[in-house]
């Protein structure tokens, strides 16, 4: 048996033939196991879905009760029967609840590890490395000028920044499931204990994950506080909105962005950003390639992203590489709906 | 180094003065000597050693990485410095030992007196040293382009507010100081004397008018003010002076203090006589003052060659004089030092320098039929080169800066057309959530029909309110999104008319309309009027052949 005998991509997503079931399916299907709850990875309508408790939780919360035919919870490192194949989830960093997907058929293993991240992240469980034949590996930022850096130092430049320019309003950009969370954790392990303000697209999943036990101190809804009253704060708000109409409720604020694309000015000046934070959950290029290495895997799979630098770089370390073509992934913000009550407020 | 890198990558995406002001105030108080005086000399531009080629960049980072993974991450980022202070390749060893990153004064006392050989590695030790935010401003710092959107003005003006000081009283003592300008900071700390400017020509701040409007006639006397002409040249400062030697010195500022004497070499024998002129800078071409367009072939030039030089004259027009010799003027009145002026000028002689006349008027109603035809109110020939009319209290001082009610300028009515707004771009910084860079064009016969081209760019010129009206215009008739334009419905019967007023027209072959519009505005919203009524193509050509009859005489 072929490693592409057991996955293989297909218009719907990555399709697992002998096991009977797609990975992050894009379109409909019978049966979907679900890496994590990014809205270009878990979508509605599926007959079954296999999901980490929180991924299934957090696709509930955007899509109700009826988001899927029937749900089945797995938990990090339990092991499941899926027709000729095992599966196993394991950590991946990423955001709450994310996984990486091992499909072991036969003797061999594959690891569809989803977005992932192997730095530091408070607000979720750190990324497992699992050793497989072949890794399937993202590639949001497969180029190696993105290298990513301590996420404290950055929030330490925010931090810097609201206590030079005390009278007017700090506003971040951040996708709303994970990165803002994450953010807000980072601020309190900096010892910034003021109220943190969040825009209303926020306040949901912010909440769940205070509900999973994720320390994040005193969180207010920005809607309804007087302009004066913002100045010195810190606001949490989807990126889209820091551009918008919205923005006009506060002091003269200072616009920052936390997300990996940040590292390139040019990203950050067609975005207005004033402040640019990398801060980013996805591996950086050190990240992927370190991994990559440690999985001991001689074949890799490279989607969504920069995949030719990636498999460029495999194949001059001679491994086995190819890009996957996948469509329908990538980076979050491109998929995050805006609010109708928010946006032409 | 890596704390100047930071600042100057807050700088990079700060819009607004005030707050670059206060990230410059900040690094000079945290930061101490000399590195906070060469940070402010590279923002000044006063730093001088010889520059970088990119090809040594690139043979650096060829040295270091795959050729492929450079290629496609240079493609991504699209700016070579950038690509290569994100993905060096720290030296192994480098990695070990850590040494401590280079000072910014380390950087550029090295540079100063670096051969030309040893470069490379010195470079390559730097960039094992910095981190991604240092690698970018040295590799800036080092190929001497550090683009930052920062005025030498702002930053001395930073510096000033580090002692409370007056930005003028640096703008004077400049000339005469050298990084890392210890002496400066050592008075705006508090710890020092006022260094004196011993610079034999030095720059005075220049005094500058406000804009008259309708309304604030009435509590004005015309017996308090003398007239002259405004002429649209560009506004300079001609100083000389003796040094210790007894040796003329001559020096042609900028209005922002900048020395641009090496692009007027020409003008530099007419100076001899010691004294500073207020002045307009202009091309006449027998005894004719001659239009912006053609001053302009003259600016920006690299060199100035003698065929340029003849077939551009360059004049002085002179306005007010700060100083006769050893003496200042500034503390007389106008009507004084416009005495001294016309001896001063009388005095020199020269074909080059002549006195720009004063406006005979007894009443408001005389000063506006003056203003409105200059040919017969003493301008002659030289009337299309008259841009406004200049009224100056008779009792002012010269006070730096922009001072209320002392000079007015009161420009002619500029060039108005009707033209559709077609695209709008989102702004920045305040105006960041506001559609408020506006593209508009005007109609012309197309192979389809009547179509619109674009003509020009504006963004400002409309009120608060009138940005408010807009904005909702472009958000409920956007036709097509990209990235941060928006294309807006522009048809016959569909689409918003905004008149357009500007100062001058000039064929450019980079505008695809082949005009390009000098100091466009928005002067007003026509929502009263139907896209199909706004100006042709045609109307703006007839404009410029007058005005291109004229560059090529």
């Amino acid at each position: 048996m072929r490693p592409q005998d057991i996955l293989m991509p297909v218009a719907s997503g990555l399709c697992c033939k002998p096991g009977g079931f797609h990975i992050d399916p894009v379109r409909p299907v019978e049966r979907a196991v679900i890496t994590h709850g990014h809205s270009d990875h878990a979508r509605a309508g599926h007959g079954a879905v296999l999901a980490t408790q929180e991924t299934l939780d957090m696709m509930r919360l955007r899509y109700g009760e009826n988001f899927a035919g029937s749900t089945q919870a797995i938990s990090y490192g339990e092991e499941i029967r899926l027709g000729e194949t095992s599966v196993t989830f394991h950590p991946a960093g990423h955001v709450l609840g994310s996984a990486q997907v091992a499909v072991t058929c036969k003797d061999i293993c594959i690891v569809a590890s989803g977005d992932y991240k192997d730095a530091p992240d408070p607000t979720c469980t750190p990324f497992e490395l699992v050793p497989c034949d072949v890794f399937i590996t993202e590639a949001t930022f497969g180029l190696p000028v993105f290298r990513h850096g301590d996420a404290a130092d950055e929030v330490k430049k925010l931090l810097a920044s609201v206590a030079l320019f005390p009278e007017r309003a700090h506003l971040v950009g951040a996708y709303s499931l994970g990165k803002a969370q994450r953010v807000i954790a980072l601020l309190r392990q900096a010892g910034y204990d003021a109220p943190i303000y969040l825009h209303g697209a926020m306040e949901k999943i912010t909440h769940y994950y205070q509900s999973r036990g994720i320390e994040l101190g005193e969180l207010r809804p920005v809607k309804g506080v007087k302009k004066a009253a913002l100045a010195g704060t810190i606001t949490l708000a989807p990126p889209s909105a820091t551009s918008d109409l919205w923005t006009r409720r506060f002091p003269d604020p200072v616009t920052a962005f936390a997300s990996g694309w940040m590292r390139v000015r040019a990203r950050a000046r067609q975005r207005g950003i004033e402040l640019p934070l990398v801060i980013s959950d996805h591996a950086d290029w050190d990240g992927l390639t370190a991994t990559i290495t440690a999985t001991g895997a001689g074949e890799i799979w490279v989607t969504h992203g920069q995949e030719d630098a990636l498999v460029h770089w495999c194949q001059s370390k001679g491994l086995r590489a190819q890009p996957l073509d996948l469509v329908g992934y990538g980076d979050e913000e491109e998929t995050e709906a805006p609010l109708a009550d928010e946006a032409e407020a | 180094m890596n704390r100047f890198a930071e600042l100057l990558d807050r700088l990079a995406y700060e819009p607004g003065r005030n707050n670059k002001l206060r990230l410059i105030t900040g690094y000079f108080r945290e930061v101490g000597d000399p590195d906070r005086g060469y940070a402010l000399a590279a923002l000044t531009g006063a730093l001088s050693f010889k520059h970088a080629k990119p090809a040594l960049i690139r043979d650096l980072i060829a040295s270091r990485t795959d050729p492929v993974l450079f290629g496609l991450s240079y493609d991504y980022v699209g700016d070579l410095s950038e690509t290569v202070a994100l993905m060096w390749p720290k030296a192994a060893m480098a990695a070990h030992n850590n040494p401590p990153p280079p000072t910014l004064t380390e950087v550029v006392t090295t540079l100063r007196t670096l051969g030309k050989t040893e470069l490379p590695k010195q470079l390559e030790r730097w960039l094992d040293e910095l981190d991604e935010t240092g690698r970018w401003a040295l590799l800036k710092l080092v190929t001497g382009a550090l683009r930052i959107g920062i005025s030498a003005r702002l930053a001395k003006t930073a510096a000033a507010a580090l002692g409370d000081k007056d930005p003028h009283d640096v703008e004077l003592m400049w000339p005469g100081l050298a990084p890392p300008y210890l002496e400066l900071f050592a008075w705006l700390e508090g710890r020092g004397d006022k260094p004196v400017n011993r610079d034999p020509a030095p720059f005075r701040p220049v005094m500058l008018a406000h804009a008259i409007e309708d309304t604030d006639f009435a509590p004005l006397d015309p017996a308090d003010y003398i007239a002259e002409w405004k002429w649209d040249g560009i506004r300079v400062q001609a100083v000389a002076g003796r040094d210790e030697h007894g040796h003329i010195t001559a020096r042609l500022y900028s209005r922002t203090g900048e020395d641009i004497t090496g692009s007027f070499p020409d003008l530099v024998p007419s100076l001899r006589l010691p004294g500073a002129i207020d002045g307009e800078l202009l091309i006449l071409r027998e005894g004719r003052v001659q239009s912006f367009n053609v001053l302009q072939q003259r600016l920006n030039r690299k060199v100035v060659s003698p065929k340029l030089i003849k077939e551009f004259p360059i004049h002085l027009r002179a306005y007010d004089l700060l100083g006769d010799d050893a003496n200042d003027l500034r503390e007389l009145p106008f009507a004084e030092r416009r005495e001294r002026l016309e001896t001063f000028i009388k005095q020199l002689d020269d074909p080059r320098i002549d006195l720009s006349p004063t406006v005979p008027f007894a009443s408001w109603e005389a000063l506006t039929a003056a203003r409105a035809d200059p040919a017969s109110a003493g301008a002659g020939d030289d009337a299309d080169a008259v841009e406004g009319v200049m009224l100056k209290r008779r009792d002012a001082p010269y006070l730096p800066g922009r001072p209320k009610g002392q000079w007015w300028k009161w420009k002619r009515d500029p060039h108005i057309i009707d033209a559709v707004l077609m695209y709008a771009q989102r702004g920045h910084g305040k105006r960041s959530s506001f559609y408020s860079d506006y593209t508009f064009g005007v109609w012309t016969a197309g192979a389809g029909g009547d179509e619109l081209v674009p003509v020009g760019k504006a963004y400002f010129g409309f009120t608060d309110e009138e940005l408010l009206q807009i904005d909702r215009f472009v958000r409920r008739n956007t036709t097509e999104k990209f990235g941060p334009v928006r294309h807006v419905v522009h048809e016959g019967d569909k689409g918003l008319v905004l008149e357009v007023a500007f100062e001058g027209l000039q064929r450019s072959p980079r505008h695809k309309s082949g005009v390009a519009m000098r100091f466009p505005r928005i002067s007003r919203l026509r929502w009263d009027k139907p896209p199909r009524e706004a100006d042709r193509l045609e109307t703006l050509e007839k404009m410029l052949k007058a005005e291109a009859a004229e560059i090529e005489a």
